[in-house]
């Protein structure tokens, strides 16, 4: 396992670094479907020339990150390329090592429901054994190490890529059992744009499993532990939201951060779908819009809690890619962070319906983004509706990814209860229909 | 009143024909700045020097510097936010003399009226498209093509269509309207529509692709000499070069035309006046217009003036070429997803080969294709030291060496994969082959749509049914005769057949080579994709598929 880990390492270090010092470098750091607003390294170096000159960074609405991030790259300016290498490296690296914390766990579980006979006695073959998930960690890395949205994202130098960083190490600590730590990571994480406010749920229902607290509103040792999470990570976001008010001796970053996540004042194109929405609607309406918008992202915690409060880490999954497809700036990098998670559940590919389909959308589309772009500012020969109309598809090819993950997900704990073969109550063979 | 009914103005532009119809050695540089000056426009000059990869053997030249002359006609009463381009190549010897001429007389023309709301750039390029596109790269502050050229002293605003004369004599019998510009871009059709309307209001005899319009369209001879039309425009879009000054500017989305004058043996000549009516009519509209050309198709293609197919009629047709190459992939995904019916007794099939061994013949393949992208030029000095051939040459035969080594491939990457040749292992390669052909056609198509059909109709009938199960040698001499080298031989042979000049198989290939190095000039000095795209994309993509033919 370790070779093939460093030989990994090695082949990624070096695609990386030819690209970096190609010319293709400028050109991919351009590109809106790889940067946004938000975490263009452009508007880095803008805040931090601001920021020598001794005025606000966040004066003249160029500069969007959060004042921890400046003084990050205040130090690291000269070495920002290695900032994001490194940054690549510990999701990986985490990712990895999350994965035999969460094995150990759900073999223990698998072994009580058998012994229980809980699971019916024709589901063997669903059952995972420690062989078929060697690999896992491994494949986990080289999907998000090798994946061309993340090298691109990387090349770009675009901030993204350190929040996925801080979202990885919140879910590692979150799998470890320290929940201080992950408090601490999550509030970060929410600190850099607030749409990980919603992985507090899976992050509660996963410790409040691992401490067999069952989730009941009645019990008070379910409000006890919940308070003293919640506290810990509204502690921590206060301190942090502090510290940057101390550093920055102002509350601008606030409308300039937050303000700018939520109202989405900034129309250009990128991969996500409220900029053709916003352009196309009046002010009158843009309030209700942008409410609407935003509590989509949200609105999903809570049905998914509730269905999946047995299954915090598929939960995590989901809500993560909920983000990345729903929120007001998405990015190549964000798509990535899912993806990388899709080898755990591999198990799951006998059950999934769609991975043809998405497959070929999402292939297609990524290879259509380009283009289209080139055809409508450049030719001019297209318009917004073309590359807007690749936007859609690229999300519904998302969408139906996740959905399909999620139906086979539930299908397979119905099998493992239920038995595999079906059968109806005359005998005859029953399908299964996801409601 | 219009154009030269004042004779003495007919009288000057006469005197300008008989100077300038002797033949000059390069550019009259202090010429042209003083007979512009005289005529009331700003004129300003570039210089520019381009060094070219290899010698170009066509127009004989390797290290080419130039100047342009242009001359800015400034609107009386308008702010100046816009502009129009009227421009003239310059070639040496007795190519294009006459064309500045006119440029001059019409300049003289203009500035005597009070109706233009947009400057007019009167331009003199020197090595045509190389002048042009130095030219406009200094206009537009870029420099896409590593070109050494002086900024620009004066600027006119956003330039909102232009338009190319190359008229070779004093008299013509027809004009030619010259559309398609570099990577298959069109102008807007009302561009072409417009100059239609001015010809057959003046009277003047205009044709397409060098062909006449015929009014029995609906007979089998109007409808071949229509089809024969379309084929021409097809295969000139598709070869992505510029066929007149003006395919550069529709890069920087301003609509431009070239008009060609024609000398054959009719006995109705019209003169440079008439021209010059026709052309001051058009700019008089183009000065006109509120807002860019775009009201009407930018993809189309035309069998005759008078009638244009739509991308909404010729789109389909390419669709469903795709949809052959989906249907053959989901077909295979469903075989190799359906479970192995041999595993009844227990003994259960090895595990699907993993992408590892599909990635073997994708990573060979590609490195084959930047091979052929970059070594032809980067190796032409040891090619020249070690053979008795020319820069050119080299380059040319070079490229066409690796890419029949790239067909002894098969045989040395089953070596490197040690025998991993199971049955699920072609399938999974050609699952893969078939989606990255259909996603790179459908890119192809929708920028430049004749090259991505052309391609289309060679390639995916043989990729679709390509199995290592078919009889080896039948099969790979069909793929061999379809590969996109030999499409574009194909080409030429029925290029030449359609403009009526027939060539003989040593003169084909010759022409063949000479294309292949104006392709590869083409990309270097003016960006256009259709060497990268072939060498870097399709070739590999071609040479997947010839591993599958192989695989044993």
């Amino acid at each position: 396992m370790a070779a093939p880990l460093t030989l990994l390492l090695i082949v990624a270090v070096t695609i990386r670094a030819v690209l970096f010092r190609s010319s293709l470098a400028e050109l991919i750091s351009a590109r809106v479907e790889v940067v946004s607003p938000l975490n263009a390294w452009k508007r880095v170096v803008e805040g931090l020339a601001l920021l020598d000159l001794g005025v606000s960074p966040y004066s003249g609405d160029v500069f969007h990150e959060t004042p921890l991030m400046i003084y990050l790259f205040h130090f690291t300016v000269d070495y920002a390329e290695i900032v994001f290498i490194v940054s690549a490296y510990f999701v990986d690296c985490l990712s990895c090592f999350l994965k035999p914390l969460d094995r150990a766990k759900m073999f223990r579980k698998q072994k009580y429901a058998l012994e229980s006979d809980r699971y019916s006695a024709d589901c063997l073959e669903l059952l995972r054994s420690p062989k078929e998930m060697f690999y896992i960690p491994l494949k986990v890395a080289m999907f998000y190490l090798l994946n061309p949205f993340t090298i691109l994202s990387c090349v770009a130098k675009s901030t993204c890529g350190l929040n996925n960083a801080i979202i990885a190490l919140f879910i590692f600590c979150t799998l470890k059992g320290s929940a201080l730590l992950s408090g601490i990571l999550l509030a970060l994480a929410t600190y850099q744009s607030i749409y990980p406010l919603t992985l507090f749920a899976p992050a509660l229902l996963f410790f409040l499993q691992r401490l067999y607290i069952p989730v009941n509103l009645r019990r008070s040792s379910f409000w006890f532990f919940t308070l003293q999470y919640a506290f810990m990570y509204v502690g921590s976001l206060v301190v942090i939201t502090g510290l940057s008010f101390f550093l920055l001796g102002s509350w601008d970053f606030i409308p300039s951060v937050y303000g700018f996540i939520f109202s989405v004042p900034d129309l250009t194109p990128n991969i996500g779908l409220f900029w053709y929405f916003f352009a196309e609607m009046f002010e009158h309406f843009r309030l209700f819009f942008s409410c609407v918008f935003q509590i989509n992202v949200f609105f999903y915690t809570i049905p998914l809690s509730i269905k999946l409060k047995e299954h915090p880490v598929f939960l995590i999954f989901m809500q993560i890619a909920i983000i990345s497809i729903f929120k007001s700036y998405p990015t190549v990098g964000d798509v990535a962070l899912y993806m990388a998670f899709l080898p755990a559940w591999s198990h799951l590919y006998r059950f999934l319906r769609n991975i043809f389909l998405v497959s070929c959308v999402l292939l297609a589309c990524s290879a259509l983004f380009p283009v289209l772009w080139h055809l409508w500012i450049y030719a001019g020969s297209a318009n917004s509706n073309f590359y807007y109309a690749i936007t859609l598809l690229f999300n519904f090819g998302q969408i139906l990814l996740v959905a399909d993950y999620f139906y086979a997900y539930l299908r397979r704990e119905h099998h493992l209860t239920h038995g595999l073969y079906l059968k109806k109550k005359d005998g005859t063979e029953a399908t299964l229909v996801l409601k | 009143m219009g154009l030269l009914s004042d004779p003495n103005r007919r009288k000057a532009l006469t005197g300008l024909l008989t100077r300038l119809n002797t033949p000059i050695c390069g550019m009259p540089v202090e010429w042209l700045v003083k007979a512009m000056q005289s005529r009331g426009l700003e004129v300003f000059t570039q210089s520019f020097s381009r060094k070219l990869p290899f010698p170009d053997e066509n127009k004989e030249r390797y290290m080419v510097r130039g100047t342009n002359v242009y001359g800015i006609l400034r609107a009386p009463r308008a702010p100046r936010t816009e502009a129009l381009v009227i421009t003239a190549p310059c070639s040496p010897g007795n190519t294009n003399n006459q064309a500045v001429a006119l440029l001059l007389a019409l300049a003289q023309y203009f500035r005597n009226q009070i109706y233009w709301a947009k400057d007019i750039i009167f331009l003199v390029n020197e090595h045509d498209l190389i002048g042009t596109q130095a030219w406009l790269e200094g206009y537009h502050h870029t420099n896409i093509t590593g070109m050494e050229y002086s900024p620009l002293q004066g600027r006119a605003g956003s330039i909102q269509a232009a338009l190319s004369l190359e008229l070779s004599s004093d008299v013509i019998t027809s004009l030619d309207l010259v559309l398609e510009g570099l990577n298959g871009q069109l102008p807007n059709l009302d561009l072409a529509n417009l100059f239609y309307a001015f010809c057959q209001k003046l009277g003047v005899l205009c044709t397409i692709q060098g062909k006449l319009q015929r009014n029995d369209w609906d007979t089998a001879e109007g409808y071949t000499h229509a089809a024969q039309t379309m084929m021409l425009m097809v295969l000139k879009q598709a070869c992505g070069r510029s066929w007149g000054d003006h395919g550069l500017f529709l890069r920087y989305h301003i609509e431009a035309a070239s008009v060609r004058g024609i000398n054959s043996f009719r006995h109705y000549k019209t003169d440079a006046t008439t021209i010059g009516r026709l052309l001051e009519g058009m700019v008089r509209k183009l000065n006109n217009l509120l807002e860019r050309l775009h009201q009407s198709y930018f993809f189309y293609l035309l069998p005759s003036l008078s009638r244009f197919v739509s991308i909404g009629y010729y789109m389909p047709a390419f669709g469903l070429l795709a949809v052959i190459l989906l249907l053959r992939a989901l077909d295979l995904w469903v075989h190799l997803g359906a479970p192995a019916l041999a595993a009844v007794d227990g003994v259960t099939e090895p595990s699907s080969p993993g992408v590892l061994t599909v990635l073997t013949p994708v990573v060979i393949s590609h490195l084959t294709g930047v091979a052929l992208y970059l070594l032809p030029v980067h190796l032409q000095e040891m090619a020249v030291e070690h053979f008795p051939v020319s820069e050119t040459e080299a380059v040319v035969l070079t490229a066409i060496a690796i890419y029949t080594a790239g067909l002894a491939l098969p045989h040395n990457t089953q070596r490197l994969l040690s025998g991993e040749g199971t049955e699920q292992g072609w399938k999974v390669l050609k699952l893969t082959a078939l989606l990255y052909l259909a996603v790179l056609l459908g890119c192809t198509a929708l920028i430049n749509f004749s090259l991505g059909f052309i391609l289309a109709v060679t390639l995916v009938p043989i990729t679709a049914s390509i199995t290592p199960h078919m009889p080896k040698a039948l099969y790979a001499v069909v793929m061999v005769l379809l590969s996109p080298a030999f499409t574009i031989l194909y080409c030429v042979f029925i290029y030449q057949e359609l403009i009526e000049a027939p060539v003989s198989v040593s003169e084909g290939w010759m022409l063949f080579l000479s294309v292949i190095s104006q392709g590869i000039l083409d990309h270097a000095l003016y960006g256009s994709l259709v060497y990268p795209l072939l060498a870097l994309f399709i070739y590999p993509c071609w040479l997947m598929f010839w591993n599958i033919l192989f695989w044993n």
